[in-house]
């Protein structure tokens, strides 16, 4: 079976370690965590992993029961990148001669519809959401200027049909 | 009422039913060795001579009794010794709860002395596992491991207590766990699955059912008989499933697996309907996945949504506890017989009749073998023992040959193939069926790896059986080396202290019999014997267990020789 893109969110509530035994499934299994993103969901006290593995559908399946398996995990899904709106974030801090300098870093900005974050003195940072490609596309544009950090974020994603917890969650 | 954590940590062990624990002491965990004494008329702690055989006893105990087995340890290498126990219990869906102690919380990420992060190791091979730091905590988290750790599919649960928690005081109030949010322990089989899979079995003209550990651990024996007689469809067992049905039933057609009966393995690449209860597929079960019961639509009776199409494709998933869904089922199962089918596996049988298990069990050659020893001790005991094996060709050749007349009777580790497994367990298992005869067979490598426990055995006089079965080698590994590695023989040779003289260091009176004339008096001078026992067996050197599947080929390529 071919190898694809999947975004496996992970209802779970919110303790310590949890991270660990998730984190463990995939090492067992030989198998890359692409990105990872935790945060709050949509519910009280519900923590949402998202994470993004480039696998097989049955190692999505495999894995996608082996999480839902775990004790303080609610509700696991997984989609491919068709099924989903999703976007990372990422920050690029450069230089701030360029942004006077290089008329062009200016177009780029704007092209990119990246956002100034802040400008100092010395540096200034710029955010950019959106799809990896479009982030990839503005970091090969600035690289060229010299950029002094960059940071990107794990996929964050929400699917287009529904994922129903709150109701699963009253079922408990 | 207000209580230190460690007299609570007993309390909690009391209300859970728990009255005997086993365990090792050690500075972290004192304050709970403290109140044990003081609580030593209510609840039993049995000394092991190394904290994994406490892990091993607390599952022989559980295996046998349906209950919790609890072990119970000190920090830093006291924990990191529970590991290999957790392992196998993980895998084989054991029930335990493990207690560990741990630095005070103040010193927890110091390096201090006999800190590990037992949390951060035993994760992988625990069902749940929490670090209490606050006496507070204890109730409700040990409530929660009892729940977790034998609920829906069993498994070990390990509970790191640091010090300052034992030794702090709380307001005690003990509430037993009846559920977790986020935790469906046993999901219930839909009435489609229910009636999909009757329509499947009614029709099946070569229906096969392998059942597994699922029988024995939601005690659905007598519905699993009822609807093996109702179907008339022949049954093998897995080697955690052995003795969920009566050896003799003459629809228990024997054993599937690598070592398993020869009908079971190729009749899995014929039948058209394969019924699995309880059971996992595991790669020791059915060989290639490639060539596994392609021709056959699959039906899976399983408690754990995961294993559903992890291995094998199934038709019908039936989700549930395995006792609820069989009897669910039993109404909608037409009463049927398949006597060609059947008769196609006792043809089978007459050939390995004739190539293996006559050779095994009635030999001619000089040499003992494993089989003859097995034979004999299934005439004396009746079938009525408890077998707790190790790991290796004694046990390859137990699970084959042993005669079981009731449940819960075969106590081995299976999916982990931990050596060293079968005395402590079967110190756990005669303290959990005290009525029971209970009979230790063991390779003469894997007993090695725990003989110390004959201490446990001396202390506590507990009346085990112990039958090694020495062939000087690492047989198993022998036996691979032999046909897979041209009889290379590296590290595989043992040379052997005298076992009998070692048994006779602990008082445990013992016997070491090589000739086929005085082996079945040997045997039964043992099971006659009231308490602890000792039995050498030397067995042929070099003796290969088949059928064998050899790794990576098809169920129906198991080879007789």
């Amino acid at each position: 079976m071919e190898n694809a893109w999947y975004t496996i969110s992970v209802y779970s509530e919110n303790n310590v370690g949890l991270l660990n035994r998730i984190s463990g499934i995939f090492l067992k299994r030989h198998i890359n965590i692409e990105s990872l993103n935790v945060s709050k969901s949509e519910i009280d006290n519900v923590s949402k992993f998202t994470i993004v593995v480039f696998t097989t559908p049955k190692w999505v399946h495999n894995i996608a029961g082996q999480i839902e398996k775990q004790i303080e995990v609610i509700k696991v899904f997984s989609h491919t990148d068709d099924e989903i709106i999703y976007q990372e974030a990422a920050l690029f801090k450069v230089n701030s001669s360029l942004l006077f300098d290089e008329r062009e870093i200016q177009n780029i900005i704007k092209d990119s519809n990246a956002q100034i974050v802040t400008v100092s003195r010395d540096f200034f940072v710029i955010s950019k959401s959106g799809r990896r490609s479009e982030v990839d596309t503005l970091y090969d544009q600035l690289k060229p200027f010299g950029i002094m950090q960059f940071v990107r974020s794990g996929r964050i994603a929400v699917s287009k049909s529904e994922m129903q917890i709150s109701s699963l969650l009253k079922d408990f | 009422m207000n209580i230190t954590g460690a007299e609570a940590i007993i309390h909690c062990l009391l209300a859970e039913g728990v009255d005997l624990i086993y365990g090792y002491p050690g500075g972290a965990i004192m304050p709970v060795y403290d109140e044990l004494y003081k609580f030593q008329d209510k609840l039993t702690h049995i000394l092991t001579r190394h904290e994994q055989g406490a892990t091993h006893a607390a599952q022989g105990y559980a295996r046998v009794s349906g209950k919790v087995g609890v072990a119970i340890a000190t920090s830093g290498p006291g924990a990191t010794n529970l590991v290999t126990g957790l392992a196998d219990a993980q895998i084989d869906s054991t029930p335990m709860v493990c207690i560990t102690g741990q630095v005070g919380r103040h010193l927890l990420g110091t390096d201090a002395f006999q800190e590990t992060d037992i949390i951060g190791i035993s994760t992988p091979v625990t069902k749940w596992n929490y670090q209490i730091t606050e006496a507070s905590e204890i109730p409700e988290i040990l409530a929660k491991a009892f729940y977790i750790a034998r609920s829906g599919r069993p498994g070990p649960v390990l509970i790191d207590i640091t010090k300052n928690a034992q030794f702090e005081s709380l307001d005690f109030i003990y509430e037993k766990c009846t559920k977790v949010r986020s935790y469906i322990p046993t999901p219930v089989a839909s009435k489609e699955s229910l009636s999909e899979a009757a329509a499947l079995i009614n029709t099946a003209k070569k229906p096969f059912i392998i059942f597994g550990q699922g029988v024995i651990l939601s005690e659905g024996e007598k519905e699993f008989k009822d609807f093996v007689e109702k179907s008339g469809i022949p049954a093998a067992w897995t080697v955690l499933g052995l003795s969920a049905l009566e050896t003799s039933h003459p629809l228990n057609v024997g054993m599937v697996g690598m070592h398993g009966n020869y009908g079971p393995n190729m009749l899995t690449n014929e039948c058209d309907v394969l019924i699995t209860i309880g059971m996992r597929f595991d790669d020791r079960v059915t060989g290639n996945l490639e060539t596994y019961a392609k021709q056959a639509k699959v039906i899976h009776f399983e408690i754990d949504p995961a294993e559903i199409d992890k291995n094998v494709k199934t038709t019908v998933a039936v989700l549930g506890d395995a006792k609820v869904s069989l009897r669910n089922i039993l109404p909608l199962i037409n009463k049927n017989t398949h006597e060609d089918w059947l008769k196609n596996f006792h043809e089978h049988y007459e050939i390995e009749y004739e190539q293996v298990i006559k050779n095994d069990l009635y030999p001619t050659k000089p040499g003992l073998t494993m089989g003859e020893a097995i034979r004999i001790l299934n005439e004396k005991s009746g079938n009525k023992a408890i077998i707790v094996t190790d790991v290796g060709q004694h046990q390859m050749v137990a699970c084959r040959y042993a005669g079981f007349s009731q449940t819960k009777s075969n106590v081995t580790s299976g999916g982990l193939g931990t050596m060293g497994f079968a005395l402590p367990a079967a110190i756990g298992a005669k303290m959990g069926a005290p009525d029971r005869e209970v009979v230790a067979i063991i390779g003469d490598g894997g007993y090695q790896m725990t003989i110390q426990e004959l201490g446990t055995i001396f202390q506590n006089k507990t009346a085990v059986k112990i039958m090694v079965l020495n062939n000087e080698h690492l047989g198993m590994v022998r036996q691979w080396q032999e046909l897979f590695f041209e009889s290379r023989y590296a590290s595989t040779v043992m040379s052997n202290p005298d076992f009998v003289k070692i048994a006779a260091g602990y008082d445990i009176e013992a016997a070491r019999v090589s000739e086929r004339d005085q082996l079945a008096g040997a045997i039964e001078k043992m099971m006659a014997h009231k308490g602890p026992y000792f039995l050498e067996v030397c067995v042929e050197n070099e003796h290969n267990v088949f059928p064998m599947i050899p790794t990576g080929a098809s169920v129906s390529e198991i080879r007789l020789k």
